[in-house]
């Protein structure tokens, strides 16, 4: 089975990221494919690079960029949600003309289109959210 | 058949309420996060959820279960309990997944 | 599950919006739409639903001048242009709001098969009926 995975919370605040990380991990576990996963709302402070959070805790960003060099997925931030709230890579920070980027590793910005073909091309969509 | 997925508690939204007067017979119904709350017997909601266990298959994320101390012995009868893994398989037996948040 | 229907090897699937919370108070009305307005270039089957706190997002005469936001009302009524037009309101939920369709915005799409007649996007739907046409769709995103 193909999932698309749709995260529209963020890292902390809800536990929607970390309840998407836990799905996706157990659905690799039991041998399926996670076609995308993708990051909307306030989902795309997940990518945030400058995060730093307590050493006693789970790192969110951290650990889905792990997740997905182990697994070659797919994370992908929504660019208007992302400009919106100040998330950057080096291309939209230049473009726009601010002073920094900080997109975290393993995340790539796109658009929205990038969601609807996840639900396209995945057999299963999971929305984590509020 | 829809998987149903609410993850609020039932005292906070109207999430899992409307789930319920949504899930058809025979859709499936998984409370996580907070809304594991919502299968805790002799709340407010537990008639409500019980009634729906008659004709849909409901169940609860057991790890949100645990995060928040609530044993397993304390639900409503009909209720079933899953891990992730169990979340997986669900999302894959249903043929859709629609979320309530 | 509907069937899938290939169209030049592109896959159709019927997707639906699912709309329960208010505009405003949070993004999720705006953003959502934001996905449908997208969607729309991809030629798939797409709903609406409008259930809950959702069916305030329809209300007619929206006037945000004095909250400083964007009025994105507007856009529903562009909705016909890029196809979509089967937009579902809930009957009980607006009856729950002490609301009618007569509250709602007048949304409606010109359909080419009908010599571009105008008709009215919005399907008024018991709550009934609503969980039948959920059941229908293939990919539902909530926002």
């Amino acid at each position: 089975m193909k999932f698309g995975i749709l995260v529209n919370e963020g890292p902390y605040q809800h536990q929607a990221s970390d309840s998407a990380y836990l799905f996706t991990k157990a659905a690799l576990e039991k041998g399926h494919e996670i076609f995308r996963v993708f990051f909307y709302h306030d989902g795309v402070n997940n990518a945030s690079r400058l995060a730093v959070p307590p050493q006693d805790d789970r790192n969110v960003t951290q650990r889905w960029s792990e997740l997905a060099k182990e697994h070659n997925l797919d994370l992908v931030v929504c660019v208007a949600a992302a400009l919106r709230r100040g998330l950057l890579d080096e291309n939209e920070a230049k473009r726009n003309g601010k002073n920094a980027d900080n997109i975290a590793e393993g995340f790539r910005i796109s658009g929205l289109g990038q969601l609807i073909e996840a639900g396209i091309q995945s057999d299963r969509l999971m929305v984590f959210g509020d | 058949m829809i998987l149903h997925t609410v993850n609020k508690s039932p005292f906070e939204r109207t999430a899992l309420e409307s789930c319920l007067d949504h899930a058809q017979p025979g859709s499936a119904v998984l409370m996580l996060e907070d809304g594991v709350y919502g299968a805790v017997a002799g709340s407010r909601v537990a008639d409500k959820v019980a009634q729906a266990a008659k004709d849909c298959k409901l169940y609860v994320l057991g790890p949100d279960l645990a995060a928040r101390g609530i044993s397993q012995d304390k639900l409503v009868a009909g209720v079933g309990v899953v891990d992730y893994g169990g979340f997986v398989d669900l999302a894959a037996e249903n043929s859709s997944v629609q979320a309530w948040l | 599950m509907s069937d899938e229907m290939m169209d030049e090897g592109g896959k159709v699937k019927k997707f639906l919006y699912l709309n329960r919370k208010a505009p405003y108070g949070t993004i999720y009305a705006l953003e959502s739409l934001e996905v449908v307005l997208i969607a729309a270039a991809f030629d798939q089957d797409v709903s609406l639903a409008f259930v809950d706190d959702g069916v305030y997002q329809l209300c007619k005469g929206q006037d945000t001048a004095g909250v400083d936001m964007k009025n994105f009302s507007p856009t529903y009524n562009a909705l016909g242009d890029y196809d979509i037009t089967k937009l579902y309101v809930e009957k009980e939920s607006l009856e729950e709001r002490g609301l009618s369709v007569d509250d709602l915005m007048d949304i409606v799409y010109e359909d080419e098969d009908d010599d571009w007649a105008e008709k009215p996007s919005i399907r008024l739907v018991s709550r009934t009926e609503m969980a039948e046409v959920m059941e229908q769709q293939d990919v539902i995103l909530s926002f």
